[in-house]
């Protein structure tokens, strides 16, 4: 079976204010409906790790593939439809815009994709927002309702084009403890129910242990790759 | 799909910040709202005033002119024709004012296709008396028919008719300025000194009132009889014809024409009014100068408020990246923000142009310049409103360039790890 995701020798580098290598030769591969989590201390390059992995940060060496195809090389453009099609990103801070409804906000990078009519995406949404059991919130205003709840919301909307990955930066690090086994709770049934792959920034020892895979990061390095 | 998404952000943008929309729109109301009334009430006033110009003057004046001869007789005579000859203090001989073969170059022209009518005149010099007062002016005698229905001379009649000058013989339309200074009402006579030195009565039947003062203090309307009579002329004396045509083009060709062909002298409108056109450029410049600096000082104020509203929403330029919109997309959102505001803020702006044209154009306007109009004269031609919405969706247009292209460079990574 190909690997969902395959990196190989990720290198970079920050200029400003002086030249420091934040990531060393990353290499690791991740396989459709795995749960990984990334552990390691602030500032040892996690958070880097997965920008690039997501597309958004482009000034890096080495090669990423997804479903086979190399990214690396791709324009902004390009890699922004790869963004909308195929990975779903959930902050730490809940990013949600304040101005739209729940819903409108879980609707919009469908609207983006403009691959189903707008009946279907808000259909779509729906589904969603009744998975991650908020429905009920679906037309407050973003700015309305909880921290729990945006980042329920948020996970609603990085799933609405059903993508191959979702990836997360510490997700659950600005959630109380209920809240936090609750966004864990849904993601293992995402895996589960869903075979989603799932890429995890966590502080959480605990969170980490009941993923399927921790890689552990230190200076820019991987240091360990185990099974959970 | 994916566009009317991006108007959607858009709107809601502004719909959050309805103050500030508001502000930047109605910026523009203002400046395409003044754009339109200066352009409507420029423009109506420089219609008011060629009128004016195109409705009193001829297309063509033939006058002959009391001229020195160009051939001196010396160049006659054979004994000197190889020499230099220099003359000094030459005097025009007492030639004729008159147009001579006039009879012949009325009925050329009448049946000339471009012509719509041909009048006669006859002008003299003459001192309006009044005991010791002598004024010195100028006695024209019209075919008054024909002077109204071409050149609109009743409007330029208070207290009278031009038919009272037809009927009465000894009649005269005096210019409004002498009337005051000699304080002469209608039915009074009026006693002028002929040019050969004999004193004639005329019958006041009305007074005529151009507009323009230094007319008004000289000129006196007659019919032509009584004009060749005061100068003392047979009946084919005439010292002007008038043409008039039916395209006002054509009047420059034409007295190059006529001026060949007869030899005589002849002067066009454009030629004989050309200070007029340069007012009416000036105006004109006038007109869009200010509209186009107070475009601009809207234009500033809808770059300010994109500016700001894209520095307050980094974070949602940050998420919408994040989720698949590209630099276009979000260059598209404020783009669209700027042109909502310019399409809104210039559909009021023409409104409010109009409105306000509207009711200038029925607001009283009494000048003695021109007794006939009653309004201000506004011009409400559709094309200024078409220039107008034109201009709205330029200048917004660019002043939402500048802010919609830094929001599409906005890095999304620098934004999330700011947090
Ligand atoms: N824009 C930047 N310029 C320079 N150095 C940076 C920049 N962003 C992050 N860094 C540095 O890169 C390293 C890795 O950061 P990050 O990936 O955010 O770590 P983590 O997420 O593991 O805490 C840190 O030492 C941080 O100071
Ligand atoms: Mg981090």
């Amino acid at each position: 079976m190909n690997p969902l995701i395959k990196v190989s020798n990720v290198n970079k580098h920050f200029h400003d204010p002086v030249d420091i290598q934040v990531l060393k030769n990353i290499s690791l591969e991740m396989n459709q409906g795995e749960f990984v989590s990334i552990m390691g201390k602030s500032g040892c390059g996690k958070s880097t790790l997965l920008y690039i992995l997501s597309t958004m940060d482009t000034d890096y060496t080495g090669e990423i593939y997804l479903n086979n195809e190399l990214l690396s090389g791709l324009t902004p453009n390009e890699l922004a439809v790869v963004r909308n099609e195929h990975i779903g990103f959930v902050f730490q801070f809940h990013y949600l815009l304040p101005e739209f409804s729940v819903l409108e906000n879980v609707m919009m990078p469908a609207l983006k994709l403009g691959k189903k009519s707008r009946e279907e995406i808000e259909h779509d949404a729906i589904q969603k927002l009744r998975l991650l059991d908020i429905m009920d919130q679906s037309l407050k205003m973003a700015s309305q309702i909880s921290g729990g709840q945006k980042q329920r919301v948020a996970i609603a909307r990085a799933l609405i084009n059903n993508p191959s990955i979702i990836m997360g930066d510490e997700p659950t690090g600005n959630l109380d403890s209920k809240n936090a086994q609750l966004v864990f709770d849904i993601f293992k049934q995402l895996t589960t129910e869903f075979n989603t792959s799932l890429l995890i920034v966590t502080h959480d020892p605990d969170f980490a242990s009941k993923t399927d895979r921790i890689i552990e990061m230190a200076d820019g390095e991987i240091v360990s790759k185990k099974r959970g | 799909m994916a566009n009317s998404i991006l108007f959607e952000i858009a709107k809601t943008h502004l719909w959050a910040r309805k103050k500030q929309s508001s502000i930047a729109a109605l910026g523009v109301t203002f400046g395409i709202g003044t754009f339109i009334i200066l352009v409507s009430f420029m423009t109506g006033l420089n219609g008011l005033l060629d009128g004016l110009i195109l409705n009193r003057t001829p297309h063509i004046r033939i006058y002959n002119e009391v001229e020195v001869s160009k051939e001196q007789p010396i160049e006659q005579s054979r004994d000197y024709k190889n020499s230099m000859n220099v003359i000094h203090s030459i005097k025009p001989k007492k030639s004729q004012a008159s147009i001579l073969n006039n009879k012949g170059i009325i009925n050329a022209l009448k049946a000339d296709i471009r012509v719509k009518g041909v009048t006669p005149q006859v002008s003299t010099r003459v001192f309006y008396q009044s005991g010791s007062v002598l004024l010195n002016g100028n006695l024209i005698g019209i075919d008054v028919i024909e002077e109204t229905r071409l050149y609109n001379f009743q409007q330029y009649i208070v207290n009278g008719s031009p038919l009272e000058l037809k009927s009465t013989d000894n009649g005269v339309i005096l210019g409004i300025g002498i009337a005051q200074k000699l304080s002469l009402n209608k039915g009074d006579y009026v006693p002028m000194v002929t040019p050969s030195g004999g004193i004639v009565r005329l019958k006041i039947v009305g007074f005529f009132q151009s507009g323009l003062a230094d007319i008004d203090k000289l000129q006196s309307y007659t019919n032509i009889k009584t004009a060749q009579k005061v100068a003392g002329e047979t009946s084919n004396y005439i010292t002007d014809i008038s043409v008039k045509l039916f395209d006002i083009e054509q009047a420059k060709p034409m007295t190059d024409e006529i001026i060949h062909n007869n030899n005589i002298n002849a002067v066009d409108i454009k030629t004989a009014n050309a200070q007029f056109e340069t007012g009416t450029s000036i105006r004109n410049l006038i007109t869009y100068a200010v509209s186009i600096t107070l475009l601009i000082v809207a234009g500033f104020g809808i770059y300010n408020i994109l500016n700001m509203m894209i520095y307050e929403k980094m974070n949602d330029i940050a998420i919408l990246k994040a989720t698949g919109y590209s630099g276009g997309d979000v260059m598209r959102i404020f783009i669209y923000e700027a042109l909502l505001i310019g399409i809104v803020g210039g559909s009021l702006g023409l409104l409010l142009g109009f409105g306000v044209s509207y009711i200038i154009s029925i607001s009283p306007f009494e000048t003695q310049a021109i007794p006939t109009v009653k309004t201000f004269p506004v011009n409400f031609d559709g094309l200024y409103y078409i220039i107008g919405a034109v201009f709205a969706v330029i200048t917004t247009f660019f002043a939402g360039f500048l802010p919609a292209r830094k929001a599409s460079k906005i890095d999304p990574v620098e934004i999330l790890r700011g947090q």
